[in-house]
């Protein structure tokens, strides 16, 4: 599956055989083929311009031109380029010294907290041996809880909940609750909100200061558009998160919006979240994500036979 | 931070008495529409037509220009079919009408369920639920909420039923219990996953056993903020079980909703409703002006 940018670029570069060096003029098409890739894929407006400037300059010192296939070489640069921005060494959620680990989970509306919520709870509890409980602090939502009680019955794990419509106090309770109950994690799932709602970005904000958690995730949709860099600075203005969940890369997304919230608030990417079971949660690699922004597959094995 | 609503004076500006758009007011136009997810191609479209009509009609005034610009993207926008009313108050073309609503996942569909329950109800429309969504945990007690809310009945067999034949229980009931219109929700589903969109097919299918051509209204949902993916999205749903209409949600955020243009243009489909809101009465008939001209807000 070796489609899209590249074969483009192959054929921009077409037009430049016989010139030998990368020049900003004849690079013109090039360019903008590598934004529209971006755009196709979602990546912020002014993110992708930056980015090709970026990858203009880094080209234009190579002899991109004498390869066999140029196109193929100049991918590699974007890739790579991409993968930079992207990645970073593995990040772990933050555990506390001294127990229970609280962790906050913030997002727009439908994003996926609840159910990343769960998988987390499971993750910890199979993978880590952690013994955890998730609060419901979605107080709104109509069946928030029973769908938070559900999940949690379906892996045994506790769900801490109260009948007022106080989403602080659910999560300061729940913190209590599981000091008395000696169990070292929790995890509170909050319900979702629009970041231009200031009484709700408020209400999340105390629910951070009132438990001081050890990590605050933001639960983004990978299919997010244009808006992904508006609604992540608003959020990490408000709660100064840890690291970003990226959910439903089950989907065909290429995702972009992974490139422009990195880019505007450079906090790492923790977990992806790939399916509907509650299973269905992997670590963040880079690598996958940036080849699939480009809508590349397995471009780089290529490149590397050329 | 550029202003939005300053393009349109300044497209006026820059073409007016003149027989091309100029370069840069081009690019201020590409940049409105990129970042309100309108998307490269139908970006392209737009700016062609744009370019078309003014070399066609050499010297317009800048007013004419703004009128020209919103003219062609709304004409890319499909407008209502008679026969499929949005109006809540109006007349169905048989009774009892029955919508299914379809979408991936969180978009919004239970939701807006709850919202147009509420408003046919307040139309003096008599409303029918069906809770075909028996897949996502706690997804029948939600649309039960949103029932009493709206103080509708609901159709339920419960969490792990099958989905069908619950959607054949509300169609049947709402048959035989006279109502104006029956409203059924499905489980979220990405449209990449066949099984699941098969299922979605057979629910359809069973509908149209009990009362004929029913569905007669299938309601893609599509979150505002959702970018490029949309389009694939509403492919997939309209090569399944071939839907008639866009619901365009959370259009209180700051995301435009843009790639709604491209989808209605392409699959011929109007947008009927726009959610602006998590309370009942967040959910308004779509209007392609207002629409445009929000895009062009700041
Ligand atoms: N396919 C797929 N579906 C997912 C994924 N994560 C969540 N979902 C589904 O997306 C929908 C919304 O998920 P929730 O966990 O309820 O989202 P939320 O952010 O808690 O929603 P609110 O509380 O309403 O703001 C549900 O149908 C989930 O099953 C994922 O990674 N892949
Ligand atoms: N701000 C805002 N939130 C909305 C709107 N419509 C729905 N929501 C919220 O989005 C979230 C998901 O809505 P649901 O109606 O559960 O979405 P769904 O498509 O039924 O989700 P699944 O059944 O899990 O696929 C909920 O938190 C809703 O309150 C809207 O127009 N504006
Ligand atoms: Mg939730
Ligand atoms: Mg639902």
């Amino acid at each position: 599956m070796f489609q899209d940018l590249s074969s483009k670029l192959d054929s921009a570069f077409q037009k430049l055989k016989g010139e030998s060096k990368i020049t900003d003029v004849n690079i013109a098409e090039t360019v903008r083929e590598i934004r529209r890739a971006l755009l196709d894929a979602d990546v912020n407006y002014e993110v992708a311009k930056e980015f090709t400037n970026k990858v203009k300059e880094r080209a234009m010192g190579e002899d991109v031109l004498t390869a066999v296939n140029p196109g193929q070489q100049f991918t590699k640069i974007v890739h790579d380029e991409l993968t930079n921005i992207l990645g970073q060494e593995r990040v772990d959620i933050s555990v506390a010294h001294t127990p229970p680990t609280v962790i906050l989970i913030a997002g727009l509306q439908g994003s996926g907290k609840t159910t990343f919520s769960s998988k987390l709870a499971r993750y910890l509890k199979e993978e880590n041996n952690r013994s955890p409980i998730m609060a419901a602090a979605d107080v709104y939502r109509p069946a928030a809880i029973d769908q938070l009680k559900t999940l949690g019955d379906s892996i045994d794990v506790p769900v801490y909940s109260i009948d007022q419509q106080d989403a602080v106090r659910a999560a300061k309770e729940a913190v209590s609750m599981a000091k008395s109950l000696a169990l070292d994690t929790v995890i509170i799932d909050t319900a979702g909100r629009m970041h231009v709602d200031e009484e709700m970005m408020d209400e999340v904000a105390d629910i951070k200061e009132a438990v001081e958690p050890d990590e605050t995730l933001f639960v983004v949709d990978s299919m997010t558009g244009q808006d992904a860099v508006n609604t992540a600075k608003e959020f990490n203005e408000t709660i100064n998160y840890d690291g970003v969940v990226l959910t439903k890369l089950d989907g065909d997304t290429r995702g972009g919006a992974a490139l422009s919230i990195k880019n505007v608030v450079q906090k790492p990417i923790k977990f992806v979240s790939t399916g509907e079971q509650l299973d269905a949660l992997a670590p963040f690699y880079p690598e996958r994500m940036s080849q699939r922004i480009l809508g590349m597959g397995d471009v780089v094995s290529l490149v590397e036979k050329a | 931070k550029k202003s939005r609503s300053g393009i349109m004076k300044k497209i006026g500006k820059a073409v007016a008495g003149k027989d091309t758009v100029d370069a840069a007011v081009l690019d201020e136009l590409e940049e409105i529409l990129i970042t309100s997810d309108v998307g490269v191609s139908t970006t392209i479209e737009i700016i062609d037509r744009i370019e078309a009509r003014v070399a066609k009609d050499k010297y317009l005034n800048s007013d004419e220009l703004q009128r020209i610009l919103r003219e062609e993207i709304i004409g890319l926008l499909k407008d209502h079919n008679p026969d499929k009313p949005a109006e809540f108050d109006a007349e169905f073309p048989q009774k009892p009408h029955i919508v299914m609503v379809v979408g991936v996942n969180g978009v919004g569909k239970t939701t807006s369920i709850g919202k147009l329950a509420h408003l046919y109800k307040k139309a003096g429309k008599k409303v029918m639920l069906g809770a075909a969504d028996t897949f996502r945990a706690a997804a029948v007690d939600q649309l039960k909420i949103w029932s009493e809310r709206a103080d509708v009945p609901i159709i339920q067999q419960g969490q792990n039923a099958d989905p069908a034949a619950v959607a054949y229980d509300t169609v049947e009931s709402a048959n035989a219990k006279q109502a104006d219109v029956a409203l059924v929700d499905t489980a979220g589903r990405l449209h990449n996953k066949k099984s699941l969109m098969e299922e979605l097919a057979k629910i359809k299918r069973v509908m149209g056993k009990v009362v004929d051509g029913a569905p007669h209204e299938v309601l893609l949902v599509l979150d505002a903020s959702t970018g490029q993916n949309a389009m694939q999205q509403a492919r997939a749903f309209t090569d399944f079980v071939d839907i008639t209409g866009l619901i365009l949600t959370k259009l209180d955020g700051t995301a435009k909703g843009g790639i709604v243009i491209g989808v209605s243009n392409e699959l011929d489909v109007p947008v009927k409703y726009i959610g602006v809101g998590e309370e009942i009465e967040d959910l308004q008939v779509f209007d392609r002006e207002l629409f445009v001209n929000s895009m062009f807000a700041d």
